[in-house]
């Protein structure tokens, strides 16, 4: 059992992940990837400051855990986690998409300390953590890849190409976590490509799946660990999401995938925040 | 001259190369007997990875691999490893200068029974146009062996376009192959022929034609396509009475694309192309009546010169 402080620290990390997004990230006036980074945010932050072996002081240390975003339009995110964490400073924040910056529209592992690998084009980060783990496993290495998959990109037929692969090599270093906000940009997936029920079919393709609530801190680590002791075949959490999750206008709402923020958004979304945190308390 | 197949030098030389580095590892689509990666399967199957038929996959699995420090050469033939998975070696490979060599084997026509779909007349143009990929046509068995060695001795994405056929060997095992270089392959003072690949053996023949007439061709190898060496090729092009390019490529975006852009502020020699006149493939009973047929031929360089020399 995780102590229920540890849980309500990664909480709080990731309320304050949320934060930096619309006040750093966005901001008044500006578009960004506001639903999907939402919708991954407890993911994110129980990761990176609970579940992985990193290091920002040296974030190219080989005996690290990865960690890929494969929806990679949701960085910002992944951007305020790296920042909490101490990778950059919290004032490359705002300069996010500016010319010259450190942080691009989708993550840039040349640009960006922390960052694994160029992800963006859909579809691609699941097959890349595969090769990461092969390569890890390689080296003997017992390190471990983890790998954020949007519902919507499992449309990409090579996310289904990577699932084969997986399997046929057994690759059980790798855990790839669908966020499933059942939301794509323009959208619902249901009316586009359904895949529900998603479980049997990553079954299907010889994967371990868990089924959890995204949002769920307590849960979402009992997940990762349950994953750690399935050995020869890969695993994959679905974690059941809500697109713009803590957002009240942003929730559910397609609008936000990439959507403007004006500053009454703004604070309405930070009040949103801190009625959350004090709920907590 | 002896004929050898530059695919089994290049399987070959993987094997070579793979004993000493251990970071050396391939992915193929599933064609393995043809690229010839299949010798590296033989000799170390804990690093080869058979990815089957998905193209894309291999790819960007192989960013992974190199993501931990490994070598990955991904193989198929030129129109799949290039074609296929175009968007995964630009967006994760490219971007980031990834270590992932490609291999485009069975290119240009020489796959010349399967046709069309299998033949790749714009493989040197996608990649060349992706920035930072390095591109290399082997002429020969011997370059190729070489080229395979420098790709795992300098970093960052390469392409090599390897033909499925045995070519005639025109260059020297002793030599040393430098990525970049232009390989000058005959002396002439009035006109020069840029090649590569089988082109190269189809200008020499041209080259040995017209001295026998008093003009003297200069025919150049130039199996690093990208990076070229824009000044070596205006110093080949200096006070030559005609430029002529050729290629087993169509004439947009390849050699000759890369020729006249290197020489586009020169005011010397007109510039000619031999290629393929953006039209796709088709299919043969024999290698050389297809090169025939898309004018690929000593005589077509011949005629393009004495064009230009009017």
């Amino acid at each position: 059992m995780v102590a229920a402080e540890v849980i309500r620290s990664i909480e709080e990390k990731a309320l304050r992940m949320r934060e930096l997004i619309v006040t750093d990230l966005i901001g008044e006036g500006k578009v960004g990837h506001l639903g999907g980074s939402c919708s991954s945010a407890d993911i994110v932050a129980t990761l990176y400051f609970h579940k992985m072996k990193h290091d920002p002081k040296n974030p190219k240390n080989p005996d690290r855990d990865r960690f890929l975003l494969s929806k990679g339009h949701a960085a910002l995110v992944q951007y305020a986690a790296l920042a909490l964490a101490g990778y950059f400073p919290q004032s490359e924040l705002k300069k996010v998409k500016s010319l010259g910056a450190m942080l691009q529209g989708h993550p840039d592992m040349t640009k960006t300390p922390g960052i694994e690998a160029n992800t963006g084009s859909l579809g691609q980060g699941l097959s890349i953590a595969n090769g990461m783990a092969l390569g890890l496993r390689i080296d003997k290495s017992a390190r471990r890849v983890y790998v954020i998959v949007g519902d919507g990109e499992q449309a990409e037929g090579q996310i289904w190409e990577a699932a084969m692969a997986a399997a046929n090599f057994k690759i059980d270093n790798i855990t790839a976590i669908v966020d499933c906000n059942r939301l794509q940009a323009t959208g619902a997936i249901k009316d586009r490509f359904d895949l529900n029920p998603i479980r049997p079919k990553w079954e299907a393709f010889g994967w371990n799946a868990i089924e959890v609530d995204g949002h769920d801190v307590g849960a979402l680590i009992g997940a990762f660990e349950a994953t750690e002791q399935v050995k020869g075949k890969p695993s994959v959490i679905l974690a059941n999401t809500v697109k713009g999750k803590c957002i009240s206008f942003a929730e559910n709402n397609a609008a936000f995938h990439n959507g403007m923020l004006t500053a009454e958004q703004c604070k309405t979304a930070l009040c949103d925040l801190e009625t959350i945190r004090k709920g907590r308390a | 001259m002896a004929a050898k197949s530059l695919r089994t030098a290049y399987g070959e030389a993987l094997v070579a190369l793979g004993k000493d580095n251990k970071n050396i590892v391939a992915l193929e689509a599933d064609l393995g007997k043809s690229t010839m990666s299949n010798l590296f399967q033989v000799a170390y199957p804990e690093r080869y990875f058979e990815m089957s038929i998905a193209e894309a996959n291999m790819a960007s699995t192989a960013a992974g691999l190199a993501l931990t420090g490994k070598i990955p050469f991904i193989n198929s033939f030129a129109v799949f490893s290039t074609g296929r998975c175009y968007d995964q070696l630009r967006q994760t490979i490219s971007i980031a200068g990834l270590n992932v060599k490609i291999c485009g084997s069975s290119a240009g026509l020489s796959d010349y029974g399967d046709g069309s779909t299998h033949q790749s007349v714009e493989d040197m143009s996608l990649m060349r146009g992706i920035p930072g990929m390095t591109v290399l046509v082997p002429v020969d068995a011997v370059e190729t062996t070489k080229m395979v060695a420098a790709m795992v001795n300098n970093s960052g994405p390469m392409y090599i376009r390897i033909n499925r056929n045995d070519l005639p060997i025109l260059t020297p095992t002793d030599t040393p192959f430098e990525i970049g270089k232009l390989y000058t392959m005959k002396e002439g003072k009035d006109v020069v022929v840029f090649a590569n690949g089988v082109m190269v053996s189809r200008a020499l023949a041209a080259a040995e034609e017209l001295a026998a007439q008093g003009v003297f061709v200069k025919v150049v190898n130039v199996s690093t396509i990208k990076p070229l060496d824009r000044q070596a090729v205006i110093a080949c092009a200096k006070g030559m009475k005609a430029v002529v390019t050729a290629e087993e490529h169509s004439v947009i975006g390849g050699l000759g694309s890369a020729i006249a852009e290197a020489l586009r502020l020169e005011k010397g020699a007109p510039i000619e192309f031999v290629g393929i006149e953006d039209v796709f493939g088709t299919s043969a009973l024999n290698y050389d009546e297809l090169l025939v047929h898309y004018g690929l031929t000593a005589q077509a360089i011949t005629t393009k010169i004495k064009g230009l020399l009017k």
